[in-house]
């Protein structure tokens, strides 16, 4: 029979003895007296309690016990007691059995429910799945369930279709939402070459792309499969519960005998007054609302990350992160977009671009690529050149339209005619420690371009909600003090460190471990010995699967500000926690003496059907306090965030 | 005369929990059955776990099959924190669940609640 089923039996069979202990006081008595109440708890203590006494027989034969144990030997003693008062014409308390088996039932009742609930977020995330994909075979497309799917196949996704695996746009674009993954509201505009993640929703467009993660491989996949490892972990905080639990029901019923012996033995209380409160005692006790305190909190704490594109990889994280003082930065591709960027163009732009672009249309440069990248949103291409030449050391030049030109660094300006105006633009750029290019044509310069490694948009901002939490901010980076400083400036951080060599992050990260717990923030290959280190080890999504994996926390959505909503998630999940074990250890201490008739003198005391009502009570309320988790708000100090 | 015989049978109940409970008992461990493939252990969940201990070899796929006799929704979820698993235990429905044996070491399991436990050993 269903818990849900054991449960109704017994609320229906107990209705009668309700109406019967309300009635007494106005003359009515329940038709039948103490045989009708014998025959209903009968049938409710074989139905609806039985399981109880039978999971406990098979626990204590393995010399463990738990809740059922408790609530087996309570309503048992009310139960055979009444009978035995029966038979000596004394007053019954069958009641208490059938009160007791009802409420503890409807604690479970709902329980089971709720805890279903904070456990479907996996679920939902497994579901997101698509189930079949247009693929490429033969020159046609046809629809195959995704799991004939291989690499490197060629699938066609249409517009309002779901992305079926990951792979890169070998042809078309669109825009993609990808928020159920990633948790970014804002669609992402997608080409040629960009990759597009499973399970994500095409928008307006139709595009091919090559597969190139199917299976457990594939984004999401690895996704649920953090989600579900970190929702089924241990706190450290949870090693206390675990040892209370074992020996928390033996040491309760120890209690319950003493009770009972220092009623009837030493305050002379009547055998039945005695055992109602060693009954009490025994049905108030509630393991479960300890052992369900931190899991149910875990579960809905890091599925709702996993919503917002945070995801947590397990409750050990979670503590530290209540501890952290430090918060330290890698630069490049965590602070700064990790590409540079062109971001000052001096004199006629369009000349200087064309001039630049021409020139350094072949070149490998990591500088060319940005002069290109700016060329190409200004709409500019690049002209043929003929006579292309290497200025040993300087730079190059070739033949355009005629005209020598030519692109180099500040080694050029020994040889050409410079505008007093622009050096001073010069000084001012290289204050800015932006890296100078130098256009010339003909026999002298007639333009600059700054490029620099510039910070992501959300960086200042995101190093501000630190801030205003009261954690400090680093940077480390290998570039040198002066851009370092720079971009230091420009996002506001507290402490640069500068010229630190890769292998050396991890001892940078350790010496600020010496002031207390610290966090770090990364996405490269070299992060990863840092982020093992630390404290807590925050990865960037975009960065490489090794940074991934070391990192205890990975940001999805690869935006800085999620570090400050990772940090508030995580810290109200662990306080849930903490609210959660205060209730659940207060019920027991608070509830157990009261129980047992320590405060009898004073007219305050529990019936058994009372403190079954509690501990009914006791597990809800903890899986009730888990579940609004769900509802809490994670805002940063700066300003309330929306989520 | 009554009373010192009660508190009497109240004391060595007392004494009879503390051993029962804290007293030290064997635990039942089960080899896995090795074919050649494939190793696997049949588990009844039954007020705890029987066996509460399963040696695995390392290195071949492994499979737990999980029995729920018990009706207490205690034990209605079986949680190998490890291993990310998570597996509801319909009563009197077998469940096999496969445990990654890749790496040798003693992975813990749980009741739903972490009031029951067993242990997996991988060598």
């Amino acid at each position: 029979m269903s818990v849900t089923k054991r449960f109704w039996l017994s609320l229906v069979l107990s209705l009668p003895m309700l109406a019967n202990m309300i009635l007494m006081p106005f003359g009515w008595i329940l038709p039948g007296g103490n045989w009708t109440q014998l025959a209903l708890t009968t049938i409710i203590m074989l139905a609806s309690a039985g399981p109880f006494a039978q999971s406990a027989w098979a626990s204590f034969k393995k010399h463990h016990s738990n809740m059922d144990t408790l609530v087996a030997i309570g309503t048992m003693t009310a139960y055979l007691y009444s009978i035995y008062a029966m038979t000596t014409h004394q007053p019954v308390f069958f009641e208490s059995a059938a009160f007791v088996t009802a409420f503890v039932l409807l604690g479970q009742v709902f329980e089971e429910r709720m805890r279903n609930n904070a456990s479907d977020a996996v679920e939902k995330l497994a579901n997101l799945q698509a189930k079949d994909a247009e693929v490429l075979r033969a020159g046609q497309f046809v629809k195959l369930p995704l799991s004939e799917v291989v690499l490197n196949d060629v699938i066609r996704v249409k517009p309002g279709g779901k992305v079926p695996v990951d792979g890169v746009i070998v042809k078309g674009s669109s825009s993609v939402d990808e928020s159920m993954v990633t948790g970014e509201s804002m669609p992402v505009s997608k080409q040629v070459d960009d990759n597009v993640i499973g399970a994500t929703m095409n928008g307006t467009g139709t595009f091919l792309l090559k597969v190139n993660k199917v299976g457990d491989q594939t984004m999401l996949s690895q996704i649920v499969d953090l989600v579900k490892k970190a929702q089924n972990s241990h706190a450290p905080i949870q090693k206390l519960t675990d040892k209370v639990s074992d020996i928390f029901v033996p040491v309760v019923l120890i209690l319950a005998i003493l009770t009972f012996l220092t009623w009837y033995i030493f305050l002379d209380a009547s055998v039945a007054r005695a055992l109602i409160f060693a009954v009490s005692v025994v049905v108030i006790a509630c393991p479960c609302a300890l052992g369900l305190a931190t899991p149910t909190a875990l579960m809905v704490g890091t599925g709702r990350g996993a919503k917002m594109g945070i995801l947590i990889k397990n409750g050990e994280v979670l503590e530290a992160v209540n501890d952290v003082k430090t918060v330290v930065f890698d630069k490049t591709g965590t602070i700064t977009v990790g590409k540079p960027q062109v971001t000052d163009i001096v004199g006629d732009e369009a000349q200087v671009l064309q001039i630049a672009a021409s020139l350094e249309v072949s070149s490998e440069h990591p500088l060319a690529a940005a002069i290109l990248t700016r060329a190409k949103t200004a709409q500019i291409t690049a002209k043929a050149v003929d006579n292309f030449q290497a200025i040993e050391g300087k730079g190059v030049s070739a033949i355009i339209d005629g005209k020598t030109g030519f692109v180099g660094n500040n080694k050029l300006l020994t040889d050409f005619k410079f505008d007093n105006v622009l050096v001073q633009q010069e000084i001012k750029l290289q204050n800015e420690a932006k890296t100078v290019v130098f256009v010339g044509l003909d026999d002298r310069i007639i333009g600059m371009i700054a490029v620099q490694d510039v910070p992501k948009a959300t960086s200042s901002e995101a190093i501000a909600n630190l801030k205003a939490r009261g954690l400090k901010t680093v940077m480390l980076t290998g570039d040198n003090q002066r851009v370092a400083q720079a971009v230091a400036a420009q996002v506001g951080i507290d402490e640069v460190i500068a010229d630190v060599l890769p292998g050396d992050k991890a001892e940078q990260v350790q010496a600020f471990q010496k002031n207390g717990k610290v966090a770090f923030v990364g996405d490269g290959i070299n992060d990863a010995p840092a982020l093992t280190i630390a404290d807590v080890g925050i990865a960037m999504g975009s960065g490489t699967d090794i940074a991934i994996d070391a990192g205890g926390i990975v940001l999805v959505k690869n935006d800085l500000r999620d570090v400050d909503k990772a940090l508030a998630l995580s810290r109200k999940t662990f306080n849930r926690i903490k609210l959660n074990l205060f209730w659940a250890f207060i019920y027991n201490v608070l509830g157990i003496p009261v129980a047992a008739g320590v405060f009898f003198a004073i007219g305050f005391t529990l019936s058994p059907e009372l403190a079954g009502f509690a501990m009914a009570f006791s597990s809800l309320s903890v899986v009730t306090s888990s579940m609004l988790l769900n509802k809490a708000k994670i805002s940063s100090k700066v300003r309330a965030v929306e989520v | 005369m009554t009373k010192l015989i009660v508190l009497l049978i109240g004391l060595i109940i007392i004494a009879f929990i503390l051993w029962w409970f804290f007293g030290k008992h064997d635990v039942t461990s089960t080899e896995a059955a090795v074919t050649a493939e494939r190793q696997s252990v049949d588990i009844t969940v039954s007020g705890g776990y029987s066996p509460e201990q399963v040696v695995l070899k390392q290195g071949v796929p492994a499979v737990l099959n999980f029995t729920r006799k018990d009706a207490s929704t205690c034990l209605d979820r079986v949680v190998f924190s490890d291993f990310g698993i998570n597996q509801e235990l319909p009563k009197n429905q077998l469940e096999a669940i496969e445990i990654d044996t890749s790496k040798p070491g003693e992975y813990d399991w749980a009741c739903g609640m972490d009031m029951f436990h067993g242990k997996v050993i991988i060598k």
